[in-house]
């Protein structure tokens, strides 16, 4: 048994797994955390939407340079995000529609922009595909030179690792300090926006802040992991957070703990759980990331302490 | 033959039986998609069928997978289609669930049931893959939609289903209606507000599970959400609305699935989508009760009246005019000369308008209760809102005043 658990967690682990997890909870994380104030806002359709029209970004951006570099994917993406935001608001003015009609009608309409271009176009030679765009490829992002542990303090290995682990670090770093910079303003304004206006606070700036932060985490993590992980890590963490305390703080805390735990978990289970039952291929990480997530909120849905609504909402 | 030709040929029915199948098939998924999505958005629950739609993949899964235990090679559509229906619909209980007994609001509820649900049903699709029997399952093209090689029992099935659910919209239209409108009011006539909302939401389903095969599980939402935005610019009336949702939602299907059948590298799904789309476009555009055009037009018409009036008060006042489009809207009209001066013809309209600024000024004092004093837009002449009896009390109040000032 002790030896079982050296080995797993040995070179082996390091080269092939070590990476994979810390993008997944990377990228849980830097979901996550912006998902709280969407959630508390009841715009937490935003991240749907947001991942829906990454993949036009991405064939848009494509089309344009010819490469599939990570720059221009992003910058496509992220316009694509803020082309998505302002074609909701037009929508929602001219047509009179509820924000849902708005959304559901943009975002389906862009994805499907999107795949038709992908298929009528000739990027047989890269590898962009739907499969991928939706799934990810957490799997694939092994560190190749890693020879174990030791790795870690050894430049010339650490300089191998995948961009993306990086990248995602960095993403999450500036959304950490967005919401640390911002907290009172964000708190405010998203439990009173009126009393925000009052004392001065922006929140205009401040909500579109918070979509282009959403736009950010939604486009680096999608890189990663796939869109899937991006809209359960939205929603999950956050609403089963909501459950289990009534103060702000600590409901971020809580999402960030449980984002953790469902890229963990599902990432064994998706790699090593297979084999559990005889079998020797492995499932979709990214889908099993958003199956624990799901099951984390399905237990914070039936034992968490706050999870009924208090107040006049509780008659209603 | 041209990509033209054969899209003529194919929107006649004529270019096989194949692509006939399809379209006549995809047409009657999107009529009934258009008049159940109708009431959905109406009801303003327009993505609660998008959670429904992405449910479905996990009972797709499953259902491959105990098809393949009992020995068939588990395509067969009718038994995807009921497992898709069953995992769809714990979908949806878990959403009015989550709704009704935690502090969540329905947009969260939303989002992790779609998220979830979609993300268990890939976990289920890499393992079905790593089945022998599982490579070629081509269960990936209910993701996106796939006509290609449709079976006639296929065709069937899904127009014997779309039948059903335009029958379902016809029997509980009326309550639907009333829910979609005022649920407190159904409420208190006797309707069962949370069985209606889960009839409207099962049509939903139906919908969904048989768009699958055509349209696929991402896009089939926006059959649902299209056609009612579409229809909503061109009535005010329930009725119409439903009629014309249909309709958009049965010629996007018919003319999608004929443009892909015509060009093999269009997928289906996408190209209904968009075409669907265009008809949001048009109507968005060129609507004439809420289209950007008409709303422009309105607003110049209403930019000019103001114009018009206002300079026609100055000219009685005898102020000077500075305003270039004022100016240039008096003079088209023949009202002012090119030097500025009154024409015979301003001069009597500037005196109307001034006696009829003045007639209101007098009206809002000694009407102020009356109905067209609230109505009145600061344009419209006094004769067209009031009776002429009121306008003569109130001529003979101005000339008791002018009286007595003077």
């Amino acid at each position: 048994m002790i030896d079982n658990l050296m080995t797993a967690l040995g070179a082996e682990f390091v080269q092939l797994s070590l990476t994979p997890i810390l993008i997944g909870i990377l990228a849980a994380v830097a979901c996550a955390l912006p998902g709280n104030f969407l959630l508390l806002r009841r715009q937490a359709l935003i991240g749907d939407a947001i991942s829906h029209v990454v993949l036009p970004g991405i064939v848009a951006a494509f089309l344009v340079t010819g490469t599939i570099t990570a720059v221009p994917m992003m910058l496509g993406a992220g316009a694509a995000a803020i082309v998505a935001v302002v074609m909701i608001e037009i929508v929602k003015r001219l047509g009179r529609v509820e924000p849902g009609a708005a959304m559901g009608l943009v975002f389906t309409t862009l994805f499907a922009a999107g795949v038709l271009f992908l298929e009528i176009t000739d990027t047989s030679s890269v590898h962009i595909d739907v499969q991928h765009a939706l799934l990810g490829n957490l799997e694939s992002l092994i560190w190749f030179d890693a020879e174990g542990w030791q790795s870690l303090v050894d430049p010339a290995a650490l300089a191998t690792l995948p961009p993306q682990l990086p990248r995602l670090a960095l993403v999450l770093v500036g959304i950490g300090l967005f919401i640390v910079l911002f907290w009172k303003e964000l708190k405010i304004s998203t439990f009173d926006a009126a009393f925000a206006g009052a004392i001065g606070i922006r929140t205009g700036v401040l909500g579109f802040a918070l979509v282009v932060a959403t736009a950010i985490a939604a486009v680096a993590a999608f890189d990663a992991v796939g869109s899937i992980i991006v809209i359960a890590m939205f929603v999950c963490p956050p609403a089963s957070a909501r459950l289990m305390t009534n103060q702000l703080g600590r409901q971020v805390g809580w999402s960030v703990v449980f984002a953790t735990i469902s890229a963990i978990l599902g990432y064994v289970f998706a790699g090593y759980g297979p084999g559990w039952f005889g079998s020797p291929y492995a499932v979709s990480a990214a889908g099993m990331i958003a199956t624990i997530s799901g099951i984390i909120m399905l237990l914070a849905c039936l034992f968490g302490p706050q999870r009924k609504r208090v107040g006049q909402q509780a008659e209603a | 033959m041209s990509f033209l030709d054969y899209f003529i040929s194919a929107l006649l029915l004529q270019a096989g039986y194949n692509s006939a199948l399809v379209a006549v098939g995809a047409g009657l998924l999107g009529l009934s998609a258009g008049s159940a999505g109708a009431f959905i958005f109406l009801r303003k629950r327009a993505l609660v069928s998008d959670a429904i739609s992405h449910a479905t993949l996990p009972g797709v899964g499953l259902a491959f997978m105990i098809m393949v235990a009992f020995g068939s090679d588990g395509r067969w559509l009718p038994g995807l289609i009921i497992g898709s229906a069953i995992s769809s619909a714990i979908g949806l209980i878990l959403v009015e669930w989550i709704t009704r007994k935690t502090r969540l609001t329905e947009d969260a509820a939303i989002g992790a049931v779609l998220s979830v649900f979609f993300g268990f049903g890939i976990v289920l699709l890499t393992i079905i893959q790593t089945m022998s029997s599982g490579r070629q399952a081509g269960l990936e093209n209910f993701l996106l939609g796939s006509t290609a090689g449709m079976l006639i029992s296929e065709a069937t099935t899904i127009a014997v289903a779309g039948a059903l659910a335009a029958a379902f919209v016809f029997l509980l239209r009326r309550p639907m209606t009333l829910v979609a409108f005022d649920p407190e009011y159904a409420a208190t006539t006797g309707v069962n507000v949370r069985n209606i909302d889960l009839a409207m939401m099962g049509l939903a389903l139906i919908v969904t599970v048989i768009g699958l095969k055509i349209v696929g599980l991402i896009l089939i939402v926006a059959l649902l959400i299209i056609p009612p935005v579409t229809a909503r610019f061109w009535t005010n009336q329930v009725g119409p609305m439903i009629g014309i949702s249909a309709l958009v939602g049965g010629i996007s299907g018919y003319i999608g699935a004929v443009l892909s059948a015509a060009e093999a590298s269009i997928p289906t799904g996408p190209i209904i989508v968009l075409v669907a789309f265009g008809f949001f476009m048009i109507s968005a555009l060129f609507s004439p009760l809420r289209g950007a055009l008409a709303s422009a037009l309105r607003h110049q018409r209403f930019q000019r009246r103001v114009h018009r009036r206002q300079g026609l008060l100055a000219l009685s006042r005898r102020e000077p005019i500075y305003d270039g489009l004022t100016l240039r809207i008096l003079r088209r009209s023949g009202m002012i000369r090119r030097d500025g001066v009154a024409t015979l013809r301003g001069r009597t309209a500037s005196e109307k308008a001034s006696r009829d600024e003045a007639r209101w000024a007098m009206a809002r004092r000694i009407l102020p209760d009356d109905s067209a004093i609230e109505r009145y837009d600061g344009l419209t002449p006094i004769e067209r809102m009031m009776t002429s009896d009121q306008i003569a009390e109130i001529d003979r109040m101005l000339a008791e005043k002018q009286g007595a000032s003077a």
